[in-house]
């Protein structure tokens, strides 16, 4: 898909700066995702990518800046309302309650966001379809899941909240090379059903192998801005991602 | 056998007490890492609600009204606090919460003698029958008591275990910011967390009154055999309140029944031990 500005916007972050405590960590970032377009964010480690997706999320609220969700200002809001607005979250490492069943987890998120659906929104039948292991591990505690199992899972719990923004950090961390393949699918898949994503890699091959476009961060700001087919060929993006 | 029979009562009408007030102060801890030295305060004023109320309205059924009065009031109280104070204090270290809850201990204490006076006060019981069990003779209050602490044990379980909003406390212990990302308000869900913590602390109190000598120091003396509960039963799990509660209470009866002159250091000694083997608690969780 083009990056041109006849495409509608998703989200759309201006000029935001983001502070935790003392260190100034978005300087002046600025970045959108158009709707139904998938977007990596990449960089190297401390560059500032998950920093970004907690700033939209407002689990570290901007300083300054704007972040527009669908046209609605949600710089200063609250995070469930930010989800409530359509945007969910995939966080990296084992973000699932592992006390809970992964039944639970699921149900948990069907009844928070889930009701708020349109009537031709995922149902819980719809996910386990998409996710037919989810079915077997249901009466299992979520903690005992493998890591491929738990990513799952989490993208499962995103997508019943049925978002119209999906933000993904380091997703495919951890995960064995089969599980990344089965992940690439997936997104493909959710990107043929018109959902924004945006997702933040270490691993910039995978990333730009299911992406539109792409931005590259260094120290809180971004330095390049191209199509996923550019920045792949790009010696100099290569070599500031350190990809070899 | 009929020692043994009041004995048992005895202690599992303790037992029960100490568990709703346990079970109180360790959702609280479990939902908002909070430990909350005020839940003591009001322990009392829950007794001190019934107490005032009791000579007004008399009975069975007149105490059931002065008990419902001071959940709902403690309740209300809880909420109030946790919205004035406790919530802008959510995201500092533990100790400016801890102190603030502490602070809370001070001006409660002032205002209840303010309103209630020093002098303690008496509560008639509100069912005086009695029935004997082998040879023993029951007071039917103390089963009333072990019913209450039931009943809040299966709420509690069937809350935390069946119900969405159940699941939402338990992955509020587990990950907040998970659970706010999936669309939760967390504010309100601590809100109502501690507001039933409170509750809980004004049942017990309530339904201690005609048992004790209800007065200034009730506060204290409750908020340290809650802690001893909690930290045996593990903080943060209900089912190790309820379990510490039944050792406390166990240990404390019959340190009174043997060596009454070191009974009250006995739940000490058991908290001490537990410390020593397993620092989390027998129900806690180590990474905490």
């Amino acid at each position: 898909m083009p990056h041109t500005t006849t495409m509608a916007t998703m989200l759309e972050l201006t000029d935001v700066d983001t502070y935790y405590g003392a260190s100034h960590i978005l300087q002046g970032l600025s970045l959108k995702v158009g709707a139904g377009e998938a977007v990596a964010l990449l960089g190297r480690n401390g560059a500032g990518k998950t920093t970004t997706m907690r700033s939209v999320l407002g689990l570290t609220p901007p300083k300054r800046g704007s972040i527009l969700m669908d046209g609605t200002e949600i710089a200063r809001a609250k995070t469930h309302r930010i989800a409530r607005q359509g945007v969910a979250f995939v966080a990296s490492g084992r973000r699932v309650f592992g006390g809970l069943t992964v039944a639970q987890n699921l149900e948990l998120a069907a009844r928070t966001l889930g009701k708020r659906a349109a009537a031709d929104g995922r149902t819980l039948e719809d996910v386990l379809t998409v996710f037919p292991k989810l079915r077997e591990l249901a009466d299992r505690r979520a903690g005992f899941l493998s890591g491929g199992e738990q990513q799952m899972l989490k993208l499962a719990r995103a997508l019943l909240g049925n978002p119209r923004l999906l933000l993904l950090d380091e997703p495919t961390e951890g995960l064995s090379p089969a599980v990344v393949s089965d992940l690439g699918r997936w997104l493909d898949r959710l990107r043929e059903q018109g959902l924004s994503i945006l997702l933040t890699e270490q691993n910039a091959l995978f990333a730009l192998a299911h992406v539109d476009r792409g931005y590259v961060m260094l120290k809180g700001r971004i330095t390049h801005e191209a199509s996923a087919e550019e920045l792949r060929s790009s010696e100099e993006v290569r070599a500031a991602l350190g990809v070899g | 056998m009929n020692t043994f029979v009041t004995e048992t009562v005895s202690i599992l009408t303790n037992a029960a007490m100490l568990f709703v007030v346990a079970a109180g102060l360790t959702l609280v801890f479990g939902a908002l890492r909070l430990i909350n030295m005020a839940h003591g305060s009001l322990f009392m004023v829950g007794a001190l609600t019934v107490a005032s109320l009791a000579s007004g309205l008399t009975g069975g059924w007149g105490f059931a009204v002065a008990l419902i009065a001071a959940v709902g009031l403690c309740a209300a109280l809880g909420a109030g606090i946790e919205i004035s104070i406790l919530r802008r204090l959510h995201d500092r270290e533990p100790l400016a919460q801890l102190l603030a809850t502490f602070a809370l201990v001070l001006v409660a204490a002032d205002l209840a003698q303010r309103v209630w006076g020093t002098s303690d006060r008496t509560v008639a019981t509100p069912v005086a029958g009695r029935f004997s069990v082998g040879g023993a003779v029951v007071p039917e209050y103390d089963l009333i008591v072990i019913g209450i602490a039931a009943a809040v044990a299966l709420g509690l379980w069937l809350l935390l275990a069946r119900t969405a909003t159940g699941w939402r406390v338990r992955a509020a212990v587990e990950d907040p910011e998970t659970l706010s990302v999936g669309g939760t308000n967390l504010a309100l869900l601590r809100t109502s967390v501690f507001a039933l913590g409170a509750g809980l602390a004004g049942l017990a109190g309530a339904a201690i009154a005609p048992l004790e000598s209800v007065g200034p120091g009730l506060d204290t003396q409750i908020i340290v055999a809650a802690f001893i509960v909690t930290v045996v039963g593990g903080l943060g799990s209900v089912v190790g309140a309820a379990l510490g509660a039944v050792v406390i209470a166990t240990v404390e009866g019959l340190g009174t029944l043997w060596v009454p002159s070191y009974a009250s250091s006995a739940g000490y000694l058991v908290m001490i031990l537990v410390l020593a083997v397993r620092p989390w608690g027998l129900f806690g969780t180590p990474d905490r």
